[in-house]
């Protein structure tokens, strides 16, 4: 393989040196150096293609291959505008992305122009100066780089030491990682529906959700160098396509992550899943103190700090994939009688210490009920996305099964930089399906929430609530009574009291003909792509009537809920419009027992000044969270 | 027969068997592909001793190292600490020694140390010689046994050593749980780390 021509050296330089020391080193600096001057055809998105192909070749393997039929486009600043046949009418999912097929499109964020959003497709796509003139060279170069950087993943250093880049990797390489050893060179890695990596602005690996982080560190620096090379041009790198796979970016703070999936999801729905990753990891560790390590350490080690934690974020993941919530953005409560939860939550309201903010109950990994500080739910109200952390964080560890447990939690979107306390303790052991979650803003209240704990179980024992709550479970679709309708889901905006409630949504089980995992898998990503017409960017609709393949879907958001369906193939779409009604009425009177319709409040601060909005942070624990004391 | 509450906290690098312990002694239970530990977790257990109770409250801490600054909160007020290396992993012996620093000083005073050894049944890919750990528990005067949760070896034995490492109570204090505070005079057999 030779070095080809044209190779912009001095465009390498401007991925903040990462690369070209890189190069320097491997000796190969004199080959970069005979090449041609660049050509004055939009150097930097040349790099870029350069870059991406690099990535593209380790994350795809037929890259390599369909070298001569690429195109390569450079967007800025407008969404890619879907064509979108009228939302009456039948669709094919086929067009989804009919610009993809064979362009390999970059897009960036310009803010300069945003307001290209309207331009049409043949407009935004035709920015590609770089398209003609380099292709082989570039491509050739990746080839070479690519050849490097494999050998470098392989452990083999080409000549005298390694890149920089993979140094940080291996030297801190711990025992932890063991559960994660796939190959990352192997077809089956390449493979995986979905990659989310996150990494540090130096380019460090902090989290892969297949194979060890350290084996990648050569991908993740690719990853990096793309970031700031964009970065460097004032702009933030958001996306790039290919035949089969999305690349999404997203920057937090200094926190970068990456998605890379073949799932077909739109741009929005991966980037929605990358801000839960790291709405995770702000959980853990606080925005605060994430950013702190980073002013004072940039090329900090955060797998120090999440180390034992990668079994919740690849929990996140899965459930991203599996449970319709995280696109919904709502949490799904467990039906029950509406006498029922509100004896529950009377239970609740009466077990209460002072700083204990939220009770939440969870059954099945649910939710049964959720009880809030009096002052609290005046201020602010828990959002979905919190909920979802805190049960995902329940559901990903077997470790709350044995004891009562008492951790401090943050609740990123009530406040990303403080954290709360929880009391983690499951009802009825050995089974362990009732959780009970108490929320305190004390660090030392431990044994005054589990004193609030021993009243709860008291008051559910004489109740005899536990055999009730166990009874209880998800609705058929039958129950509904509409023949042709397979499943639904359904969220709500109304809203019954003047409190701004969790948003929420009801959905029956999946049962045949989506019974399987694939099958599922298969429905929730019609779900997905009806969402993602329905909150496009550039032309959202209101309602969509789809004939799939072996389904029938109509989507249908109003001002007072949003309602994906899905039918039986053979269904009219005057029957689906009927059996729409009758699924609303149906709705309506089930509505006490699929939601948590009036949220109950407590009031436990005797000192009503403790508890107000101003002085929120000084009641959580601002100042303790430790992390200092490892700088 | 008097009911005294000790408390107690497990401390130790991540993965070298804390809970595994706790859960074996507990529950007499062991789970091969137990989570990591996260936050700490609270367990009890009562085991007779002489012609006393003595309630466990054993805190199971999280080795990880985003927990570490949290574990002040858990050996504050505790009558003794169990810190736990894993035999086949040098590294976890240095956390330990980090461990027995931080307790000396920052610890209760009258506090019981115990050095576990756990993952006694991996013998074979040992790399910290029991001796070396003997001598260094001999050191600072800490209790040291090697332990098996896997295979129940030695962990009922721990407790119970670190039960008679109590001082018996003389008044019936029952109540509290920071009761073996009120002993103001430990039998002179007690040792101690500092």
């Amino acid at each position: 393989m030779t070095i080809a021509e044209k190779n912009p050296q001095n465009c390498l330089s401007d991925w903040n040196g990462i690369m070209e020391r890189d190069i320097q080193q491997e000796g190969e600096a004199q080959k970069v150096n005979v090449c041609d001057p660049p050509s004055e055809s939009n150097p930097p998105a040349e790099t870029l293609v350069t870059t991406f192909c690099l990535l593209g070749n380790h994350m795809f393997a037929d890259t390599v291959e369909q070298k001569e039929a690429r195109g390569t486009a450079v967007k800025k600043g407008g969404e890619e505008n879907v064509d979108q046949s009228h939302c009456a009418a039948n669709e094919q999912i086929l067009d989804v992305e009919p610009h993809c097929n064979q362009a390999k499109k970059l897009e960036t964020e310009n803010s300069e122009d945003q307001n290209n959003a309207s331009t049409n497709p043949a407009d935004s796509e035709c920015e590609d100066a770089a398209m003609d003139n380099d292709q082989s060279d570039s491509g050739e170069f990746v080839v070479t780089m690519l050849a490097k950087a494999k050998l470098e993943e392989q452990g083999i250093g080409l000549k005298g030491r390694s890149s920089p880049l993979l140094e940080a990797g291996t030297q801190e390489s711990h025992g932890f990682m063991s559960h994660r050893d796939e190959d990352v060179m192997a077809d089956s890695w390449r493979q995986h529906r979905k990659h989310v990596f996150v990494l540090s602005e130096a380019g460090k690996p902090i989290y892969s959700r297949y194979g060890s982080e350290e084996a990648l560190s050569s991908t993740m620096g690719v990853m990096m160098a793309l970031v700031s090379f964009v970065q460097s041009g004032d702009n933030i790198i958001r996306s790039v396509y290919s035949e089969e796979h999305i690349v999404v970016f997203l920057q937090k703070g200094p926190l970068v992550l990456v998605c890379v999936s073949s799932s077909r999801q739109s741009e929005e729905q991966l980037r929605a899943e990358l801000l839960y990753v790291y709405y995770q990891i702000i959980s853990m560790l606080t925005q605060a103190s994430i950013s702190r390590i980073f002013e004072h350490k940039k090329n900090y080690d955060l797998r120090r700090l999440l180390a034992g934690s990668e079994k919740i974020l690849d929990g996140l993941l899965n459930l991203v994939d599996s449970d319709p919530s995280f696109l919904l953005a709502a949490v799904h409560c467990l039906p029950l009688a509406s006498s029922l939860r509100e004896s529950l939550s009377q239970t609740l309201q009466k077990a209460i210490t002072p700083n204990l903010v939220f009770s939440i109950l969870i059954a099945k990994n649910q939710l049964l009920t959720i009880v809030q500080e009096k002052t609290v739910i005046e201020d602010t109200r828990l959002e979905p996305a919190d909920v979802h952390l805190l049960l995902n964080l329940i559901g990903a560890s077997s470790a709350f099964q044995a004891g009562e447990i008492w951790t401090p939690i943050c609740l990123p979107l009530f406040n990303p930089d403080c954290y709360f306390y929880a009391y983690i303790s499951y009802l009825d052991p050995p089974e362990c399906t009732v959780c009970l979650l108490l929320l305190s803003t004390d660090k030392e209240a431990f044994y005054a929430v589990a004193d609030c704990k021993r009243k709860i179980e008291e008051a559910m024992v004489a109740q005899n609530s536990l055999s009730l709550i166990a009874k209880a479970q998800s609705y058929s679709v039958s129950q509904v009574g509409v023949s042709d309708l397979r499943h639904f889901m359904y969220k709500p905006f109304d809203v019954p009291d003047n409190y701004r409630q969790l948003t929420q949504f009801t959905s029956p089980e999946m049962e045949a003909p989506y019974s399987s995992e694939d099958e599922k898998m298969r429905l929730l990503d019609l779900y997905r792509f009806m969402h993602s017409r329905i909150h496009s960017t550039s032309r959202p609709l209101k309602l969509i009537y789809h004939v799939a393949e072996r389904e029938t879907l109509l989507a249908w958001v109003t001002s007072k809920f949003e309602l994906y369906t899905c039918f039986s193939p053979l269904v009219t779409k005057a029957c689906a419009i009927t059996a729409i009604t009758k699924l609303l009425r149906w709705i309506k009177k089930e509505e006490d027992r699929l939601f948590i319709r009036y949220p109950p409040k407590y009031s436990t601060t005797p000192n009503p000044s403790k508890s107000s909005r101003g002085s929120k942070s000084d009641q959580q624990d601002t100042t303790d969270n430790g992390f200092l004391s490892l700088l | 027969m008097a009911i005294r509450e000790l408390k107690v906290c497990l401390l130790g690098d991540t993965g070298v068997g804390k809970s595994s312990i706790v859960c074996r002694f507990v529950q007499d239970h062991f789970d091969h592909n137990i989570s990591p530990t996260i936050g700490a977790s609270f367990l009890t257990k009562t085991v007779p001793c002489g012609n006393e109770l003595h309630k466990f409250l054993i805190w199971d801490t999280a080795g990880q190292e985003r927990f570490h600054s949290l574990a002040p909160m858990y050996y504050r007020g505790s009558a003794a600490a169990v810190i736990v290396y894993d035999i086949t992993k040098l590294d976890s012996f240095q956390t330990l020694k980090k461990w027995v620093k931080e307790l000396k000083e920052h610890g209760p005073e009258d506090i019981v140390v115990a050095i576990a050894g756990n993952k006694n049944d991996l013998g074979d890919i040992r790399e910290v010689p029991m001796k070396e750990a003997k001598e260094f528990a001999e050191s600072i005067a800490a209790i040291f046994i090697e332990t098996s949760a896997r295979n129940a070896v030695n962990v009922e034995e721990l407790f119970q050593k670190i039960s008679k490492q109590i001082p018996p109570l003389e008044n019936a204090e029952v109540d509290s749980n920071e009761s073996f505070k009120l002993t103001r005079q430990p039998a002179p057999s007690v040792r101690r780390c500092c």
